[in-house]
């Protein structure tokens, strides 16, 4: 009889299941993996040393890019390290703005995720209803931003600029009738923030809409229950952050262990998972986007009351004001050498973490003393947890390789960097 | 609860290494031999009141251009302003005497602290570091990133290949002598029906010369490569 031997599987980098540019070799004995080895770097841009070539603020725009689902997350944790090194303090209405988009930028994330994920192993339905809510929030990114998605908004020192007082409306066409058009209009009359407080009304009411299609279905919880267990110990030692850590059961965010900008005023809950498997993993995100919902309602309620500027007044890392420009020579000169040379730095290192949508993002900064920064580093979570794949997968089936890799909410854009 | 701050513990448990001990911008950095990073991180993991029992990240860094500028602002005056250039790493490292460092940012659940360890190869040509993958399992792509970018070497890790760059890569992109343009390019080659490399077309230019002016908020005057103070306020 001839030799049975292990199978090499190539899985990937042009695979539908893959989120992305991953390229998995998988070692088989009949269905059951034996060990996986991702191939990543297939997106490999050189973000970090690309950054060490431009002014600091040049670079906001490329860390939309990392992880292209959570866009205004990333410029948080790298705006957070250009402040920390300058010693620049983020006035308050800005520090509400910034929380109010990232917890945005997480029921975006996980819409995407749920999607995505869902969509893999099985369930078509999830992606249409994802992204009839993703809509809604990514026409927010367009008002506050022009983008829908990279929307460079946050600056060192604040935001780009304040909340427009209009949203992005429908226009009737061919293809729909006024009639249509003002229905879809109806909640856009006013400010981004009455768009957003309607949002807020309606967004539990969907995320129980999901629960329906995916909770208690019979497919679901055989796909994802029990798949990819990790417990909490080896969740610690494999370096795991954000969903990942607290599916196994671990508390920890840093939300609520190192708040930064206003979350030590925000009333909200951690969810936290028993068993550290991807079922576990996925009711830790529905809840996620509850508690982020909860967060948005009272950002709003906060702005709406309270005027302010989202810009330090008279800092060197912010632009002066039209006016001045016009009428006084320092700030014309203070314009100029904003937006040529930008700004330096004064020597040392800083590490800024966010709790991102995925686990903790962080980026480490070191500076010379120049107008670029001499090393930057990012601590992208997905890096992280894909390493621990081959553990994660190992003795399941191969269709559950595509499970683990939902669960762990990868995006190649922070990846592979 | 009347306990030590973090440095001192730090000072008092690892005196016998000499380590330098910073805190600066609310972190905590401690500068540790390159020989001893397998005994002092197991410490850290293991003992009672350090417990950093997740390593968040391991990076490589490349001090071999460190306050290098593109552009004079001090010398100039009576010459006028040069063209920026790009800056030429001559293998020498100024200021530094050490060219390569591996840092380890390091976080304790149980304690909820942060710490920052740095450890400078003592061999520039041979940068050679223990791996701490025995100690955390997270460390082993964080290595083999390191490797792949700056070339570190990692004694004992089980698997050093190439994680980011292309497949036959030659040459470490985040040394700082390395260009940004990188030295080949790819392109789709018609007669031979196949994708080539070929030596890089476009040359690397400067858009914005990197200076270091020294701004008097910021306190401390800092010191240029040829050991003059930084250029005016005029920031």
């Amino acid at each position: 009889m001839a030799e049975i031997q292990n199978m090499t599987l190539n899985f990937g980098p042009q695979h539908p299941a893959a989120h992305g540019v991953l390229r998995l070799v998988l070692e088989m004995e009949g269905e059951v993996i034996m060990r996986a080895d991702p191939h990543i770097g297939l997106l490999h841009r050189g973000t970090e040393k690309l950054a060490e070539s431009k002014p600091y603020n040049q670079s906001i725009g490329y860390m939309d890019r990392l992880d292209y689902v959570s866009m205004m997350c990333n410029e948080h944790a790298y705006v957070m390290a250009v402040e920390r090194l300058a010693g620049v303090e983020v006035p308050l209405r800005a520090q509400y703005i910034r929380v109010m988009f990232d917890e945005v930028t997480r029921i975006l994330n996980h819409l995407l995720w749920i999607g995505a994920h869902a969509l893999d192993i099985g369930a078509m339905t999830m992606f249409l209803y994802a992204f009839r809510e993703r809509e809604d929030l990514m026409d927010c990114y367009e008002a506050v931003s022009g983008a829908r998605l990279h929307a460079t908004y946050y600056r060192p020192g604040g935001v780009y600029r304040d909340l427009p007082d209009v949203m992005p409306k429908y226009k009737a066409s061919k293809w729909r009738s006024e009639a249509e058009v003002k229905k879809l209009n109806a909640n856009r009359e006013g400010s981004m923030l009455d768009f957003l407080d309607d949002f807020c009304a309606r967004f539990p009411a969907c995320v129980d809409e999901y629960e329906t299609l995916l909770t208690d279905n019979r497919i679901w919880k055989q796909r994802t229950v029990n798949i990819g267990v990790v417990d909490p110990d080896r969740a610690v030692a494999l370096g795991f952050t954000g969903p990942m850590i607290r599916g196994s059961g671990i508390a920890w965010d840093l939300r609520k262990k190192q708040p930064y900008e206003v979350y030590d005023r925000m009333d909200f809950d951690i969810p936290v998972g028993v068993n550290g498997d991807c079922y576990d993993r996925y009711l830790v995100r529905m809840e996620e986007m509850r508690q982020s919902n909860r967060i948005i309602k009272q950002c709003v309620d906060w702005l709406r009351v309270n005027a302010g500027p989202v810009m330090p007044e008279g800092s060197k890392v912010a632009p002066p004001s039209r006016t001045d420009m016009k009428g006084d020579m320092e700030a014309l000169i203070h314009h100029f050498k904003l937006f040529t040379e930008g700004y330096c730095l004064p020597q040392g290192e800083a590490y800024a973490a966010v709790e991102h949508p995925k686990g903790e993002f962080g980026i480490y900064m070191i500076s010379d003393g120049a107008n670029k920064p001499y090393r930057v580093k990012i601590r992208a979570p997905g890096f992280v947890h894909i390493s621990a794949l081959d553990e994660m997968v190992r003795g399941h089936m191969l269709a559950d390789v595509v499970s683990v890799i939902g669960t762990q909410d990868l995006v190649f854009g922070e990846v592979d960097r | 609860m009347s306990e030590s701050t973090l440095s001192a513990r730090l000072q008092e448990r690892f005196a016998a290494h000499a380590p330098t001990i910073v805190e600066a911008l609310g972190e905590t950095t401690m500068e540790i031999p390159a020989g001893a990073v397998t005994e002092v991180m197991t410490a850290l993991r293991d003992e009672d009141g350090f417990e950093f029992k997740q390593m968040i990240d391991l990076c490589g860094v490349d001090y071999a251009a460190y306050g290098q500028v593109e552009w004079e602002t001090e010398t100039v005056s009576g010459s006028g302003f040069s063209r920026g250039r790009e800056a030429g790493v001559d293998g020498k490292v100024a200021k530094n005497e050490r060219r390569f460092a591996v840092v380890y940012h390091l976080l304790s659940v149980t304690r909820n602290e942060r710490m920052r360890v740095k450890a400078f190869l003592p061999d520039d040509a041979f940068p050679l570091i223990a791996s701490v993958v025995d100690i955390w399992p997270t460390a082993n792509w964080f290595e083999r990133e390191a490797f792949d970018l700056f070339g570190i070497l990692f004694d004992g890790h089980p698997d050093l290949r190439r994680i980011l760059t292309d497949y036959g890569f030659v040459g470490h992109p985040f040394r700082k002598d390395f260009p940004l343009t990188g030295h080949v390019e790819v392109r789709y080659d018609e007669a031979k029906g196949r994708v080539v490399y070929q030596p890089v077309s476009i040359e690397p230019r400067v858009l914005v010369p990197r200076v270091i002016r020294h701004d008097s908020r910021y306190g401390a005057i800092p010191v240029g490569v040829d050991g003059t103070t930084g250029g005016d306020a005029n920031g």
